[in-house]
């Protein structure tokens, strides 16, 4: 129970706190809007009319991976900056407790890209939004955060020994767009990809979300988004027990 | 007016001159020093190299997907747009950060000539943004379809050079802002994403609405990038001019707009003593 608790805290004071911070208003709004826009004309030209909702989806799964990877990679750095990541560190609950759900608060956030680049859809260019499986959609968005959310706690921690995460959240923005399929087909990259983009829960959480919304079986993508997310918590606990104590003893949990 | 004097006027001008040269080529080069995090490879790296490459990739991917255009047409416009991450972010972080290092007072503070201060601390993002640029380019050359002639390279190198000069002065325009609202990424972030958008990098101008094709046609890099396409497939500067001659124009006015704005915003911070605020 307090353990939930401390989760549920922690989790509603990061989302608040995004949710105030110019830099993720801009990430989880602003850019998908024109990713989305730009994904809308591009098809259009490319004469796809059929995949306008696919690119309004595409656009706000997209948002949900920019607001992960800048919430979660700079989460730590954040307490840094604040100067309260050793309290956090030397409190009681385990650190992996407490960087949960400032992670998956990040991939929350993410939710407002998807509502945007949905509304902005309908209203801006007319695209009608019917879901095909409108249940399923709702559980593999859900799915698809929370494995985000665990995802974000191994990058996350990877972050404690490397001061420079920002750059690091800077570069994996378009990879992980490109391997896990979000927008374009994995059949059209190149075959030693597809093993990469297997063992990342985004992939299935997407291929879930594509489905429900737009046709085929969203389960199957469900099942192994969830499995790799429990399997990511595993690692991510680890990683960040072995992270932290290495930051400890070379000291360099204060330095910014 | 005697010798004397005429020598004593024309020693007193040298001097300026000199005095204006040092504070561009040195102010510009301390103030990219500055830039603490650039310097080192661990930030420098993901930053300007990787991130800018994998965006080459995935537009070049979603352009197949798409139907729209070929290879060429996605490593070249986004080849030009990444110089953006030094020419939008860069300048923008060195004209803006000056309030966050709280050097902005003292700076201005100064008699410097303004013209030599902000021009001089755009220069090495020129530089760099053109070497951002020169690697998407490779990027494209080594693992897409994108395969120009050995001959188009000098005169591609050109265009590209001068785009990414309009894209700084872009960047000053948005530096300045930074000096009026207090967080410089807020405007800096959408500039850099809206490029994408507005100034066909990923989609033909053609297909836009006729509206997005006039903000597109005032906005930077626009007109280089389609001049750079054309030098890409085999056709001459001079057969472009035109395009150059817009897109440097373009440069020049947002130049202007740049110093006007810093003018401004200098004087309202010292008007109401905003300077200092972080």
């Amino acid at each position: 129970m307090r353990i939930a608790r401390l989760l549920a805290v922690c989790w509603w004071f990061q989302l608040k706190q995004m949710t105030k911070a110019g830099l993720f208003v801009f990430t989880s709004i602003i850019e998908p809007l024109i990713f989305a826009t730009l994904a809308y004309y591009l098809f259009k030209a490319g004469h796809r009319p059929g995949t306008l909702l696919y690119a309004a989806l595409s656009a706000g799964l997209m948002g949900i991976w920019t607001s992960t990877l800048f919430g979660s990679g700079g989460a730590i750095n954040f307490q840094r900056w604040q100067g309260v990541l050793e309290p956090l560190v030397a409190s009681p609950p385990p650190y992996a407790l407490i960087l949960f759900p400032q992670t998956l608060a990040a991939a929350s956030i993410g939710l407002y890209s998807l509502a945007s680049t949905l509304v902005w859809g309908r209203v801006i260019f007319g695209i009608p939004l019917h879901f095909v499986h409108p249940v399923a959609f709702a559980i593999s968005i859900v799915v698809t955060i929370v494995s985000l959310g665990v995802l974000g706690l191994v990058m996350g921690a990877s972050f404690i020994l490397y001061r420079e995460a920002n750059a690091l959240s800077n570069m994996l923005e378009f990879p992980i767009w490109i391997v896990t399929g979000v927008i374009v087909p994995l059949s059209l990259l190149p075959g030693w990809i597809h093993p990469l983009s297997w063992i990342l829960a985004p992939t299935w959480g997407y291929r879930a979300i594509h489905n429900a919304a737009l046709g085929g079986n969203p389960w199957p993508g469900i099942g192994i988004a969830l499995g790799l997310a429990a399997v990511y918590f595993v690692i991510g606990q680890a990683v960040v027990v072995a992270f932290e104590r290495r930051a400890r003893e070379r000291a360099t949990l204060s330095l910014v | 007016m005697s010798v004397a004097v005429r020598n004593r006027m024309s020693y007193g001008r040298d001097q300026r001159l000199r005095q204006t040269l040092r504070i561009f080529f040195h102010g510009g080069y301390f103030s990219y020093r500055a830039l603490f995090n650039w310097q080192s490879p661990r930030f420098y790296v993901p930053t300007m190299l990787a991130g800018p490459a994998f965006q080459v990739l995935f537009f070049a991917y979603l352009g197949r997907y798409s139907h729209v255009r070929d290879d060429a047409f996605y490593v070249v416009g986004n080849a030009v747009q990444v110089s953006g991450m030094s020419g939008v972010f860069g300048v923008a972080i060195t004209v803006g950060g000056e309030r966050w290092t709280q050097t902005l007072a003292p700076l201005l503070a100064t008699p410097a000539n303004r013209m030599a201060l902000f021009l001089g601390r755009a220069l090495p993002h020129i530089v760099n943004g053109f070497i951002v640029s020169a690697f998407g380019f490779a990027i494209g050359r080594l693992l897409l379809d994108f395969h120009p002639g050995l001959g188009t390279i000098p005169e591609l190198a050109v265009v590209v050079l001068l785009s990414t000069t309009t894209c700084t002065a872009f960047g000053l325009v948005v530096g300045a802002l930074g000096l009026r609202w207090r967080d410089v990424f807020t405007i800096a972030n959408p500039a850099y994403f809206l490029m994408l958008l507005f100034c066909g990098v990923n989609i033909p101008l053609s297909a836009l609405p006729k509206w997005m094709q006039v903000v597109g046609s005032g906005m930077p890099l626009t007109h280089g990038i389609a001049a750079a396409r054309r030098v890409a497939h085999g056709a001459s500067l001079s057969s472009v001019d035109g395009l150059i001659g817009k897109e440097a124009l373009i440069g020049l006015c947002y130049f202007a707009a740049a110093y006007v704005l810093l003018r401004v915003f200098e004087a309202e911070g010292r008007r109401r003593a905003t300077l200092e605020l972080v």
